[in-house]
C-alpha cells in the first residue's frame, strides 16, 4: 500500500468500529491520519493533550465514542486527566499515541518517554497494542471491544513505520 | 457575595442546561445549592471543566451547557479560553467565580487580581463577556447570559467565604455521575 493509503484504511477502520469523535494534538508520525480526519471534517484539534481528554470526556457523556490522538510526550501531560477523570469516572476513549523514541532511536527529547511508555501504560492499567500494518484492522477491533467492555480508555501505539 | 450566595442567585434561572462544575469548593458549594441529573461534578482533573463543557457543547449543539469554575481553574487551562472562542459554540456559557484565591487549598492567592480573566476571554473572542461585582448586578445580568447566544464568559467577583468547605462532599460516585449525565443527554447506557 502506498503512503497515505494505510492512513485512509486506518481511519475507515476506526469509523467502522464506531469511533465518531476525534480530537488531539498532532505528531508527524500520524500526519496522514490527521489529514484524512480533517478532510472528512471529523477532527477537532486541541491546544494540549489533557484538554483534548477533557473534550473527549464531554463528548463521551454526550453519546460519542472518542479518539484522542497525541505524541507520547503528551502522555505525560495526560496522566492526571486519565487518572482522576477517565479511569475514575469510567469514561472510555481510544488513545492513539505515537511512539517517538522507540528502541532509543530518535531525537534526545523523545528517549526517556519512548523507553518508559509501555511500562507507564501498564502502570496506569491502560491496555495497549502496537500493531504492524497487517494487524491494524484487527487491533482497532480489539481496542473498540476493550474500551466498551471496560468503560475505560485503551491505547493503540503508533510505531514510527506504521504510516510511513 | 460568597460563592454560595452567588450560586443561590444563579440557581433559579437554570432550566435543563448541562452544568459542569470544577473541582474543590466550586463543586461542593454547587452540590449544596442545587443538584439535578444534569449536574456533573469534576472532583479531580483540575482545569478541565471548561474542556468537558466544550466537548458536550460540540457534540450536542442544541443543548445549553454552563461551566462553573473558579479563577484557579480558568488560569490552569487558559488554552481552552482560546479554543472555546475559536470553536464558538453558541450553547456554551462559562461562569468564573473569582475570589482571587485557591480557596479549596487554604486560600493561597492566585494572580487574577493582576490579570483580568474577563478581558482575556474578550481578547480571545468570546461572543459575550461580562463582569459583575455585586449580588444585584449578578441578579440583573444572569438571565441574559443564559438566554443569549454564546460563547459567553461572565466573571463574578466573590469574596473569600468563611474558613471551611462551603458545602458537603459529593455523595454520587464518579461512575454514577457519568451514567446520570449520559441519561440527561439521552446517550445509551
Amino acid at each position: 500500500m502506498g503512503r497515505g493509503e494505510v492512513a485512509v484504511r486506518f481511519v475507515d477502520g476506526l469509523v467502522a468500529a464506531g469511533f465518531d469523535f476525534f480530537t488531539g494534538v498532532p505528531c508527524s508520525l500520524v500526519k496522514d491520519v490527521l489529514a484524512e480526519l480533517d478532510a472528512r471534517g471529523l477532527y477537532f484539534g486541541e491546544t494540549r493533550e489533557d484538554a483534548a481528554l477533557g473534550v473527549a470526556a464531554g463528548a463521551y457523556m454526550a453519546g460519542r465514542l472518542p479518539v484522542v490522538v497525541m505524541q507520547n510526550s503528551g502522555l505525560g501531560v495526560s496522566l492526571n486527566a486519565l487518572g482522576s477523570l477517565h479511569l475514575l469516572y469510567e469514561m472510555p476513549c481510544l488513545l492513539l499515541v505515537t511512539w517517538r523514541g522507540m528502541d532509543g532511536q530518535d531525537a534526545p527529547e523523545h528517549l526517556v518517554i519512548g523507553d518508559v511508555m509501555p511500562r507507564l501504560l501498564d502502570l496506569f492499567d491502560l491496555p495497549h497494542r502496537a500493531p504492524r500494518v497487517e494487524d491494524a484492522a484487527r487491533d482497532i477491533g480489539w481496542a473498540a471491544e476493550t474500551i466498551r467492555a471496560r468503560r475505560k480508555p485503551a491505547c493503540l501505539v503508533v510505531r514510527p513505520d506504521l504510516f510511513a | 457575595m460568597t460563592v454560595r450566595e452567588a450560586l443561590e442567585i444563579v440557581a433559579p434561572h437554570l432550566r435543563d442546561q448541562i452544568c459542569v462544575h470544577s473541582n474543590g469548593y466550586m463543586s461542593r458549594a454547587a452540590f449544596g445549592v442545587r443538584d439535578t441529573e444534569a449536574c456533573f461534578y469534576m472532583i479531580g482533573s483540575m482545569g478541565l471543566a471548561s474542556s468537558i463543557g466544550l466537548g458536550i457543547a460540540l457534540a450536542r449543539p442544541e443543548r445549553g451547557v454552563v461551566v462553573f469554575e473558579g479563577d484557579g481553574n480558568v488560569l490552569m487551562n487558559l488554552g481552552t479560553l482560546a479554543r472555546v472562542a475559536s470553536a464558538a459554540p453558541g450553547n456554551f456559557v462559562q461562569l468564573c467565580f473569582d475570589n482571587r484565591a485557591h480557596a479549596s487549598t487554604g486560600a493561597q492567592p492566585t494572580i487574577s487580581d493582576q490579570v483580568r480573566l474577563d478581558e482575556m476571554a474578550r481578547a480571545a473572542g468570546y461572543r459575550r463577556v461580562g463582569r459583575v461585582e455585586t449580588a444585584g448586578d449578578l441578579e440583573r445580568e444572569i438571565p441574559a447570559v443564559l438566554a443569549e447566544p454564546g460563547p459567553s464568559f461572565l466573571l463574578v467577583r466573590i469574596e473569600l467565604g468563611p474558613d471551611g468547605p462551603p458545602g458537603p462532599r459529593i455523595t454520587h460516585t464518579p461512575p454514577e455521575m457519568t451514567a446520570r449525565l449520559r441519561r440527561a443527554l439521552g446517550a445509551a447506557s
